[in-house]
Order: structure tokens, then sequence, then C-alpha cells
């Protein structure tokens, strides 16, 4: 889900870096207001844990491959504002170091991956879990549809961003300028695969580790004011 | 033992499988992600590479692209798993420091 350079024209890359700016400012001012010291080694691991994660490609036999992108559970642990920041910064160095991501479209797939998708996910963890128990199976099972929900609205965003490319940019014999792909067959390629198979591995990931957590450290999971 | 060690050790380990992530597709033959071809692949799947693609893929030079060094390209995947594995350790020392630094910026102080 990592969108390359050349693959947005510099109107949808500039127009997201103009909706992230915004978005950056405003995770900084609320993760103040919440983040206590001691959280911050967890903001640290959020951010290690999405990076690494990410480098465990799925494939799909013969086709193409993609990963989870873990954060979803960091916004679960940390809350969405603090998942955000974290998940945006190992986007920045997938993108600088390894070219995991262009930086024309850093604005995008932190859009994408670091704002969309933890949003997603916390608002439908919230509320399938409300008033459940900390040790009950009902917080299991709403982590995994949470991270399930969370990369998948992420995916069909990543495919609108792809798939309007063609309408906005192409040559007078109809030759596209960037994403050759139109609206139809991006959509359907990129919610295809996250449907069937990668919003799964995001989901059980999700999952064990709530679950682990609930034996392991319940406060975590606990209903509580978070960043 | 602390919850925050345990998640380290968790990292470590992730770290440790990481070559999976490039072994198991090369085992299976997959490709590309969807949308994250070369211009060459771009040129197999629809016969022309676009105009804009052509003057923006190759704007910026990631000093290790695709978790590898540069040049390893041709390397056998046990040379690629060890730079990925480099990869993931230098990555990770990078983005927690950074986090760190944002961490202890915004955190309030006391607890």
């Amino acid at each position: 889900m990592h969108i390359p350079d050349g693959y947005l024209g510099p109107p949808t890359s500039g127009l997201f870096y103009v909706i992230m700016v915004p978005v950056w400012a405003a995770a900084s001012k609320f993760v103040k207001k919440t983040l206590k010291a001691s959280q911050v080694p967890l903001l640290a691991i959020g951010a290690a844990f999405s990076f690494v994660i990410m480098m465990f490609n799925v494939p799909i036999p013969g086709g193409s491959t993609g990963h989870a992108v873990g954060g979803v559970l960091v916004a679960i642990l940390l809350g969405p504002w603090a998942a955000c920041i974290a998940i945006t910064v190992a986007l920045v160095v997938q993108a600088l170091l390894f070219g995991d991501g262009g930086i024309t479209a850093i604005g995008a797939n932190c859009f994408n991956m670091a704002f969309v998708l933890p949003f997603a996910g916390y608002y439908v963890y919230k509320a399938i879990s409300h008033n459940a128990p900390v040790d009950s199976n009902r917080r299991v099972l709403a982590a995994g549809i949470a991270g399930y929900i969370g990369i998948n609205v992420a995916a069909l965003f990543a495919g609108v961003e792809f798939g309007v490319q063609p309408l906005l940019h192409h040559t007078a014999n109809g030759q596209a300028l960037y994403c050759p792909y139109g609206l139809n067959i991006a959509i359907s390629a990129m919610s295809g695969e996250y449907l069937l198979i990668f919003g799964w591995i995001e989901a059980i990931v999700t999952a064990l580790v709530v679950k682990y957590l609930q034996k392991q450290a319940p406060n975590m999971i606990q209903e509580k004011g978070r960043a | 033992m602390k919850i925050t060690t345990k998640f380290w050790m968790g990292i470590v380990v992730l770290i440790l499988l990481s070559p999976l992530g490039l072994i198991l597709p090369a085992h299976f033959k997959a490709g590309s992600a969807w949308g994250e071809w070369s211009a060459d692949e771009i040129q197999k799947l629809t016969g022309y590479v676009p105009q804009g693609f052509a003057k923006l893929a190759g704007l910026w030079n990631a000093p290790m692209p695709d978790y590898a060094f540069r040049g390893w390209e041709e390397k056998g995947l046990s040379y690629l798993s060890f730079a990925y594995i480099l990869s993931a350790i230098l990555g990770i020392f990078i983005i927690v420091a950074i986090a760190y630094l944002i961490g202890k910026l915004l955190a309030s102080k006391g607890d």
C-alpha cells in the first residue's frame, strides 16, 4: 500500500501534504495533552512494531504481495493520535531510507496508513468493545474486526487515489501520465486483495496481541482517556 | 518482567524472522505489490510507460533501496536476507530515536 513516486500526479501528492500538515499538528496537540512520560517507550515500540511488521510481505502465489500495518493495534493501545505519529515516523523512514513509498507520496501514504487506518480501526474497536470486561472475548473479536476494517478502509482510499489518476492526467491519445489504471481496476485490485487476504493478517495480528495483553498487561487495554 | 521488555523482545524476534517477508514471496513467485511496479513492469503490463511516471519515478535515490545494499539486486536470497535483517535493525534504531525525541518533546512531565 506504499504508493511510490510517479503514480500520483503532483496535484494529488500536494493535496495530501496539505491535508496531513494540520492532521500532524492536531496529533502533536492531542498527544501533548495526553501522553505521559511513562508512555514514551510505548510510542517508540509502536513505531518500531509498525515498521517491522510491514516488512513481512505476504505472497499471493503467482500474484502480488501485501502486508499488515500494525497500526490498529497501536491505536488501540495508545489512541489514534499517538498511533498517527508513530506510523508517520515509520513511513517517513521507509520512504527516505529504503525507498518504500515515494517521497512525493508521503502525504498520501500517511493519510491512508497513519490517519485513516488507525482512526477507522480505533473507533470500530471502541464501538464493539464498549463496556466489555477487560478479559472478555468480545475485546479480542473487536480488535480483529477493527484491524480488518481499518486496513480495508485504508486500502480503499489508496485504490481511489490510484484510480482517479487516469481521469485527471492523460495525453490527447488517452495514455495515462501517472497511474495507468482507472477506478474500476484500482479499487477492485486493492480492495479485493485486502478483503480476501491481507486484511485478515491485520485482523489476526491485532486480535492475538490484544488476547496476549488480557493476561500479561490487562491495564493496557482498560478503557480510559488515551492520547 | 515488565511488559515493555517483553515488547522489545517481540520486536527482536520479528527482526530475526523478517526475511520470511522476502523468502516467501520469492518461493511462491509473487511479484510486486499492486501499484508498486517498476517502469519495466508497467511497460510489460500496459505496453507503455506513462510520461509523468517516467519523470517522477527516479526522483529519490534511497540509500538502501528495497531494504538491501545498492548493487545487491542480483545477489542470492541468503545475502538479501542478511541485508533485510540489517535494514530492519538500522530502520528500527532510527525510528526509535525519532519516536523517543518526539515523545520526550510532547509528553507531560511527572509519571
